[in-house]
């Protein structure tokens, strides 16, 4: 915690949010990878904010880095994996699919059938009794 | 001396809520009218005392006196009085007390408007929240005395938190609160009848004005705090998935399932197992927010300082009222006498579905909040799950539930006519079938999709929101006696309200621009068909801070549009980014300053915002049909006669 | 069985409590904003960087190769490093490990100052002005410090600053096994 709170003293913390100062890019197409990347990774010093919007020195220079492997021509799967690689899925936004979050991924659904199929019984053995009482 | 008072005054109530609990539940449970007759002077008398405690604190920090450790902590001798006020609920010990003032003004409400209730279920229902109120109070007494003295006193104070010095954010806490503490009354109702056994329309009538007062509440603290956070952090942004935004949607997703399948009970007597389990678990969501918040268990904006001793005592206090709460409702529940059947095809079937997908819904977000402290706990790794999830796994589950939505009210109770509610509702469903075409078409690209079914869901929603208050008024033009209860008209306000967040949402999010770029004055931006001309920044003096402010002119094909003044204001602690937004609407403009850079040119974020305003105005809507339902006429209690029923 | 059937609806709340309780209450003693690094057990990142008492010369990672080290990153703007930095003087006065420090986003002259008044623990010291290198070993804020083993394999991670009781119980025991390593 000690960490996080010196970072952030140094670095006009609070919520003042940060506005990119990288180049754009040319190509609208790279540019909107660039702008739909940053917002997928979780700032680390200010960890309730993405890349794309902390003001941490930190964020900054993840966006720099992030603009040159894009113009680099690296595919968006690999930048992921280069930041996953020295700080782990924590970084992303959007959790991998993997064994271990599989319940999360594929629970809201399943959740969702189960009750369903519940609904369709109550619902037939109301209608049953229904014929025996007014 | 003040202080001590508060302090005194707290430890008091501590003892009348105890008096209140016991009197209120044994002498229910031993049926004594004496016993029963001290709970609700010791409800009052408790709650003044609350109200008394509260206003020592508020006292305190109206005249600086920094000789409170809290009031030092979060007050300063430069902050305007009004802030003053609000800072009172600006950190942990202080807010607890807001919650305890908030359940002491419940109380006072239950205790003036439950008379015509049966004395040994108000009994109940009061000594319930007494032991809520004791609960609280114990745990402010024992771990977060918003009255601890700091000796010697503190000079100057330390400033509050300059975001927090705002009116929406002033009040966007009681609101929340309202709508949090206002479940313990659903909570007790529901306690009440299961302690009692039993459950029938008639203690479903009694209840839902509660519970739709307390809903509006905590509709309108939500949509406050997601506009709050639109204008005041600087990110064009509404809604983050946060853990502790999640806290306070949770008990929303559950608390309208319950109002609504209170409806199931009060007019056929059915649901009842999940109205009483939609009420505790709605208190619990409550109760659980609570616990996030303080207890640093998960990584969030709002947290305040955690610390684990205050986690144990609010997880303890989860721990007993839940627990007890489930327990009764194990052993009991299963007795309640059964309502009355239904078809497949009822609106008994169609609400049934409603309290499933909401319920689905509020499970999902819990399961993503909750995840990454799972995986953390069970040794498995460490994750964040943000919006892209939320937003992947949310928005499915609600398409089919919001399509149902439109149906529901137009199908007969118990035994639907399929043909009459197409009949009904055929222009309604061209009308969204078209608009969802339209709509698909004209945006042509990424997305269409989802805006296709956004403004097809909007006007199916919107359309079957309509429906009933023109036919009563088509039904008065034909001179035909006829009625439109508040209760008719607030759903379809309401309803309404879920069109216009629903087509906020999907045109905001698919149809809005973000542009971040540098600008050297002089230089223009064109966004949306719209030209930003940047004319520098400059320094302006606040009451308590310096700020550097920005002007931008826009305009649109030459004609002038907007000025927009962006603004950097560095307070005593901190600096903040304060955006200019130009209001419409149907549309607005947002920019904020990022960093300056060399030659007076800044980094700059200017955002096109379409529709943004509907979320808001959704919200208000919600609230304005739980106002309109929770005032109808045949909740306005007058009847001593139904009192019998449980004597 | 009909009857566990019958009873399910009306008991499986109560089991979902007693399992968040039960999460939660795990929950309450740790820290979630404390990143793990996936480094541990995968060998030190390739960088060369000038040292910064010596800018003319340049050092990489086969600085590892051969002995047991500790990396400390840290600056001089870092408040919490200047708490840690007598902790390190003293550790590296102990003569037990060579400690090396990665000088981050700092300047140069303000970070010489802090060695020549606070005392010096570092061999060495890389100076690493962007903070690329840094991103490489998955840093992301100061204090934190690496324990590298003689194949220049990171073996632990320590976020925060190192205080006295991290010594003893954490780097002591590491440092021991890993010089009894072949």
């Amino acid at each position: 915690m000690r960490v996080v709170l010196t970072a952030l003293m140094l670095l006009y913390a609070g919520l003042a949010l940060a506005i990119d100062s990288e180049p754009p890019f040319a190509d609208p197409g790279l540019q909107a990878r660039y702008e739909q990347l940053t917002h997928e990774f979780r700032c680390l010093v200010c960890q309730d904010e993405t890349v794309a919007d902390s003001n941490a020195e930190l964020a900054a220079d993840f966006r720099r880095q992030i603009h040159g492997m894009v113009e680099a021509g690296r595919s968006d799967a690999e930048i992921r994996q280069y930041m996953v690689n020295r700080y782990g899925n924590f970084v992303l936004y959007k959790p991998p699919m993997q064994r271990s979050t599989v319940l999360l991924w594929a629970g809201p659904f399943i959740l969702l059938l189960l009750a369903l199929v519940i609904v369709a019984r109550v619902v037939r053995r109301r209608a049953r009794a229904q014929e025996g009482a007014p | 001396m003040i202080p001590e008072l508060g302090h005194l005054a707290l430890i008091l109530a501590l003892g009348l809520a105890t008096a209140q609990a016991w009197f209120g539940l044994v002498g229910a449970q031993r049926r004594d009218g004496v016993w029963l007759a001290v709970v609700r002077p010791a409800a009052v008398a408790q709650a003044l005392f609350v109200l008394g405690a509260f206003a020592a604190l508020a006292y305190s920090f109206l005249t600086c006196d920094f000789s409170v450790a809290y009031v030092a902590e979060n007050s300063n001798v430069a902050l305007p009085w009004p802030y003053r006020i609000t800072a009172v609920w600006g950190a942990h010990e202080g807010s607890l007390l807001l919650w305890v003032t908030v359940l002491a003004l419940w109380t006072l409400a239950v205790a003036r408007f439950s008379r015509h209730l049966p004395q040994e279920f108000a009994g109940r229902v009061l000594g319930v929240m007494g032991l809520v109120t004791l609960g609280f109070c114990l745990f402010m007494l024992t771990t977060s005395d918003p009255f601890m003295r700091l000796l010697p006193a503190a000079e100057q104070g330390r400033d509050l938190n300059p975001i927090l010095q705002d009116p929406a954010m002033a009040i966007h806490p009681p609101m929340l609160y309202m709508g949090y503490v206002g479940f313990s009354v659903a909570f007790a109702f529901a306690v009440a009848a299961l302690l009692g056994g039993r459950m029938d329309p008639v203690w479903a009538r009694w209840s839902r004005p509660w519970t739709l007062t307390a809903w509006l509440f905590l509709t309108f603290g939500i949509t406050l705090g997601s506009w709050w956070s639109y204008y005041e952090l600087g990110w064009g942004g509404w809604w983050f998935w946060d853990p502790v935004e999640n806290a306070s949607f949770m008990p929303w997703l559950v608390g309208t399932a319950l109002v609504h399948s209170l409806a199931v009970t009060e007019k056929r007597g059915a649901f009842k197992n999940w109205t009483a389990l939609l009420a505790i678990a709605a208190f619990s969501l409550s109760l659980l927010g609570t616990f996030l918040v303080r207890s640093g268990v998960l990584i969030s904006v709002h947290s305040f300082a955690s610390d684990p001793r205050r986690g144990i005592f609010i997880l303890s206090m989860i721990g007993v009222f839940v627990g007890a709460a489930l327990t009764l409702y194990a052993w009991r529940a299963p007795t309640l006498a059964r309502g009355g059947g239904f078809e497949p095809f009822s609106r008994e079937t169609l609400l049934l579905l409603n309290n499933i997908f909401l319920v689905v819904a509020a499970s999902s977000v819990l399961l993503g909040t909750l995840y990454p402290l799972f995986m953390d706990a069970f040794g498995l790794g460490q994750l964040s799950v943000g919006p892209p999830y939320f937003d992947a796994v949310f928005v499915p589950v609600m398409l089919p539930f919001l399509i149902l939505l439109g149906i529901g009210p137009y199908v007969r109770w118990k035994h639907g006519d399929p043909a009459a509610t197409a009949r009904t509702l055929r222009i309604a469903g061209i009308a969204a079938l078209l608009a969802g075409v339209v709509s698909l078409i004209l945006m042509h690209g990424e997305g269409a999709l989802m805006l296709g079914a956004g403004a097809l869901l909007a006007v199916w929603i919107g359309g079957s929101a309509f429906i009933e208050p023109l036919a009563y008024l088509r039904r008065r033009r034909q001179g035909r006696h006829t009625t439109l209860s508040r209760a008719t008209l607030g759903m379809c306000v309401a309803h309404l309200g879920a069109a216009a967040l629903v087509l906020g949402i999907s045109v905001t999010s698919l149809l809005g621009i973000e542009q971040d770029r540098v600008m050297r004055p002089g230089e223009t931006a064109s966004v949306a068909g719209y030209d930003f001309s940047f004319e520098g920044v400059h320094p302006e003096a606040g009451p308590n801070y310096e700020a550097r402010q920005g002007i931008f002119r826009v305009s649109r094909r030459g004609r002038a549009v907007a000025e927009m003044r962006p603004e950097k204001r560095a307070f005593t602690t901190t600096e903040t980014t304060e955006a200019a937004i130009e209001p419409g609407l149907f549309r607005d403009f947002y920019i904020a300053l990022g960093n300056p850079l060399d030659q007076g040119a800044w980094s700059v974020r200017i955002q096109y915002k379409p529709l943004v305003r509907f979320i808001w105005l959704g919200g208000l809507l919600m609230m304005l049909g739980g106002i309109l339902a929770a005032s109808d006429r045949r909740y306005r209690a007058r009847e001593t006669a139904a009192a019998t029923e449980y004597a | 069985m009909k009857k566990l059937a019958q009873y399910t609806p009306f008991i499986l709340p109560g089991l979902v409590l007693l399992f968040l309780i039960g999460l939660f209450a795990r929950g309450l003693f740790l820290d979630p904003s404390k990143v793990e690094s996936p480094l541990i057990g995968k060998p030190s990142p390739a960088f060369s960087l000038p040292e910064l008492k010596q800018p003319d010369k340049r050092l990489d990672q086969s600085l590892f190769q051969g002995h047991v080290t500790l990396l400390n990153v840290w600056g001089a703007w870092c408040v919490a490093c200047h708490e840690e930095h007598p902790v390190l003087v003293e550790l590296a006065a102990r003569k037990l490990l060579p400690i090396y420090g990665l000088d981050y986003h700092d300047d140069p002259q303000a970070a010489l100052t802090m060695l020549e008044k606070d005392g010096d623990p570092y061999t060495a010291v890389l100076f690493d002005a962007s903070g690329d290198v840094a991103i490489d070993w998955g840093v992301y804020g100061a204090p934190e410090s690496f324990l590298v083993d003689k194949h220049g394999v990171i073996r632990d991670k320590y976020i925060g600053p190192i205080t006295p009781e991290i010594i003893e119980t954490r780097l002591i025991p590491m440092l021991q096994q890993l010089q009894a390593e072949p």
